[in-house]
């Protein structure tokens, strides 16, 4: 469980991230939802530890985050950076097992735990030797994702996990983290411009715009009780596309 | 690449050992050939031993050699001490000249016999032909003669206008020709001039039959021979000084000298085999076998390259990542190192000199200064230009700052480090050849005896292995490279 208390934070180039208060439930899903700019990643950098707060508290399962307690929030927390963020110069077994090494597993437990991820997130065991620029970008997600769960953290924490895939891939790949968030019963916050991902995954979404959570809600209350004009007009922005229009009618 | 330096450093070239003499020379023929002979003279005497540290790179270094006993006597030249060291122009005699030097702790030999200064010297046949012997004879030359003077002596204040006036020559501009110096005896010999300037013990002066005219109004300064010694060696070793003062003062005159001069710079023979000639000995020359001196000077190298680069490896890379830490440390070490690279390398072994005396100490700290550079950069920027992500994705899974370090920006950054230390070794393969100006010997030593002597193929002994030694530094490295880097950096 996450509890924010009036965090903000602001830049010397200006930006500032207005204080934001909010009760994240554990095991469920929950979205940070907002265009670039809109302080979405600033406050999951907060919630990580590495972007340090200019007032106001977060507490990651009842722990104070700042400076002195970030490696202790490491452990709690399982982190996919936006494009997999692998090390080039690991393979992707080095990679995945890195917070094994970090925790000194002894080498038989890690490999044992990589055969786990691999059935979980459907990584062949092959690729496992190979380096990430020998696999593909879904493949890559994978990899990452097993990284984050490698230590079995309570929290899961994904930053625009299907940003660069193509539609075929991101499809598929959004289904399965799905049916492993279902299966695992983790906590799972995910930063996403996506109107569509945040619908998909999210049992919470909270809306960000300019520095500000406009609404924090179900995609329900988003749709239903909008707090501000913007939600409305962000929630149209994103109506799915409608091909009919352009269709000829039918004979 | 610890094996590479460990290899590096494994010829560790003897130390001095029980050498009693130490022997300076600079490096010109004819300071080889005078160090050459107080050498064998020490031998042939059975006193002492005698060790050579011969061809440091000038008179700033040999005498700051001499002040700070790292050698114990070289031959200078009056004239030089006066102007160069004393700052005293004019003319001493040997009693001013001892007292002058006494108060800096040294001790002065009587002139060898020959004065080595500025002359003027003319084809025999052309001195005959108008009974010319002085240089006052030139002033009622008819039709007047053509001069060939160097640049230099042209334009110096005490140089050619002084001259000029002191003799009252009135020489015009036009009867003057601008030379390089060792242009002006193929012009002398070919008729184009017919007064040249030169140094009175030049061995060209035997070689091409010419005549010095006699400075018979004393115009240039007195450049005598003498032996410089230090006053602690003179009073450890007063029968090795007895022996050098009775069997050299006053036995060299300037032909004598212009013919050993000759026997080196245009017969091509070695100094020490023109000496032992000289004193009807048998030459015993153990560095007479060339592998034997290739292999000498391939330890001495070896040794310098090694521990400069394991000095800089070790220095250098810490040092980065504390800069990266400290940004304003980062600034000033960088802008330091900066400078230091702007130092001609000559000058620096020279500032080092006072301090750290001549051979391998103020080489290696040279060497060190300059080797740093590469590395120190080169992690630096390796480091700070990876893309933040890394880190703070490395935080963000719980890794400590120094296993961010050691696991993510090190290896990334490796092909930059490992680039960095083969800059720093090669150059200091090059580099280290200028060690052997201050006795630091190395590659250095046969190049620069070799320019001194005019000598092509004692220049290669020193020429061709450094490039050897360069390419196989090189190849080591692509060699490392293959090893040390990620694979999954070499993709890319």
């Amino acid at each position: 469980m996450i509890e924010l208390k009036d965090a903000g934070v602001s830049f010397t180039s200006g930006f500032t991230l207005q204080p934001v208060s909010l009760r994240l439930a554990a095991e469920q899903t929950h979205v940070f939802l907002g265009s670039s700019g809109s302080g979405k990643t600033t406050l999951l950098k907060a919630i990580l530890g590495l972007q340090p707060l200019d007032q106001g508290a977060i507490h990651v399962f009842s722990h104070q985050v700042h400076a002195a307690t970030q490696i202790a929030i490491a452990r709690l927390v399982g982190y996919v950076p936006q494009d997999g963020g692998l090390f080039p110069h690991m393979t992707n077994a080095q990679n995945a097992s890195i917070g094994g090494r970090v925790a000194k597993l002894p080498p038989a437990r890690q490999r044992q735990r990589l055969t786990e991820l691999c059935a979980l997130v459907g990584l062949q065991e092959a690729d496992l030797e190979r380096f990430p620029s020998e696999i593909s970008g879904g493949q890559r997600q994978r990899v990452a994702l097993m990284r984050a769960l490698f230590n079995d953290p309570p929290l899961i924490v994904l930053d625009e996990p299907l940003g660069a895939l193509d539609p075929m891939i991101r499809t598929k790949l959004q289904a399965d983290l799905k049916a492993i968030f279902t299966r695992l019963k983790k906590m799972v916050v995910i930063v996403t411009h996506d109107l569509g991902e945040a619908a998909y995954f999210g049992h919470t979404i909270s809306l960000f715009h300019e520095g500000r959570m406009l609404q924090h809600s179900t995609l329900q209350g988003l749709v239903q009780k909008p707090s501000d004009p913007f939600v409305t007009e962000f929630l149209n922005a994103y109506r799915s596309f409608d091909f009919s229009r352009w269709l000829e009618p039918a004979p | 690449m610890i094996l590479f330096l460990l290899f590096m450093l494994m010829p560790l070239a003897p130390s001095p050992g029980a050498a009693d003499v130490r022997i300076g020379t600079k490096n010109f023929t004819e300071g080889y050939l005078l160090g050459e002979l107080i050498a064998q003279k020490i031998e042939a005497s059975g006193l002492a031993k005698a060790e050579r540290r011969f061809g440091l790179g000038g008179t700033g270094i040999v005498f700051e050699a001499l002040l700070n006993g790292q050698i114990d006597l070289y031959v200078e030249y009056t004239g030089t001490i006066q102007e160069a060291i004393l700052k005293r122009p004019g003319r001493l005699d040997h009693a001013r000249l001892s007292e002058a030097l006494a108060s800096r702790g040294l001790v002065v030999s009587r002139s060898l016999g020959f004065n080595n200064t500025y002359a003027l010297a003319v084809r025999r046949h052309f001195a005959a032909e108008h009974g010319l012997t002085s240089i006052s004879g030139l002033a009622s030359l008819v039709p007047k003669p053509r001069f060939g003077f160097t640049h230099e002596f042209y334009s110096r204040a005490d140089g050619f206008q002084a001259f000029n006036s002191f003799y009252g020559l009135e020489i015009p501009r036009g009867a003057i020709n601008l030379m390089e110096h060792s242009l002006l005896y193929p012009a002398l010999a070919a008729d184009k001039v017919d007064v040249i300037e030169t140094y009175s013990t030049d061995g060209k002066i035997k070689d091409l039959d010419l005549m010095v005219l006699r400075d018979d109004r004393r115009f240039f300064p007195d450049y005598e021979a003498v032996i410089l010694a230090s006053q602690s060696f003179v009073r450890a070793n007063p029968a090795v000084w007895r022996l050098l003062a009775g069997q050299l003062e006053g036995r060299l005159d300037e032909s004598v000298m212009r013919a050993l001069n000759s026997q080196v710079d245009v017969g091509g023979k070695r100094p020490a085999a023109v000496i032992a000639q000289f004193l009807n000995r048998s030459e015993v020359d153990s560095g007479a076998d060339v592998w034997a001196r290739v292999w000498l000077r391939t330890k001495e190298h070896a040794f310098l390259v090694g521990l400069t680069t394991v000095l800089c490896v070790l220095l250098g890379i810490p040092l980065a990542l504390l800069c990266l830490r400290a940004p304003l440390l980062a600034q000033s070490i960088l802008v330091i190192s900066t400078v230091v690279q702007t130092i001609p390398s000559l000058a620096l072994l020279v500032f080092l000199i006072p301090v750290f005396g001549i051979g391998r100490t103020p080489a290696l700290i040279a060497l060190f200064l300059y080797g740093l550079f590469p590395i120190l950069v080169n992690t630096y920027v390796g480091i700070s230009s990876l893309s933040p992500v890394y880190a703070e994705t490395a935080r963000a899974l719980g890794l400590s700052r120094r296993q961010i370090l050691m696991w993510i920006q090190l290896p990334l950054a490796s092909p930059h480090i490992l680039n960095g230390i083969r800059t720093s070794v090669v150059w200091t393969i090059g580099t280290a050849t200028l060690a052997a100006l201050i006795g630091a010997g190395g590659y250095g030593a046969p190049i620069i005896t070799g320019l001194a002597m005019n000598s092509t193929p004692t220049i290669l002994i020193g020429a061709i292995p450094a490039a050897v030694m360069a390419l196989m530094a090189h190849g080591a490295f692509n060699l490392f490279n293959s090893i040390l880097i990620p694979r999954g950096l070499r993709r890319h």
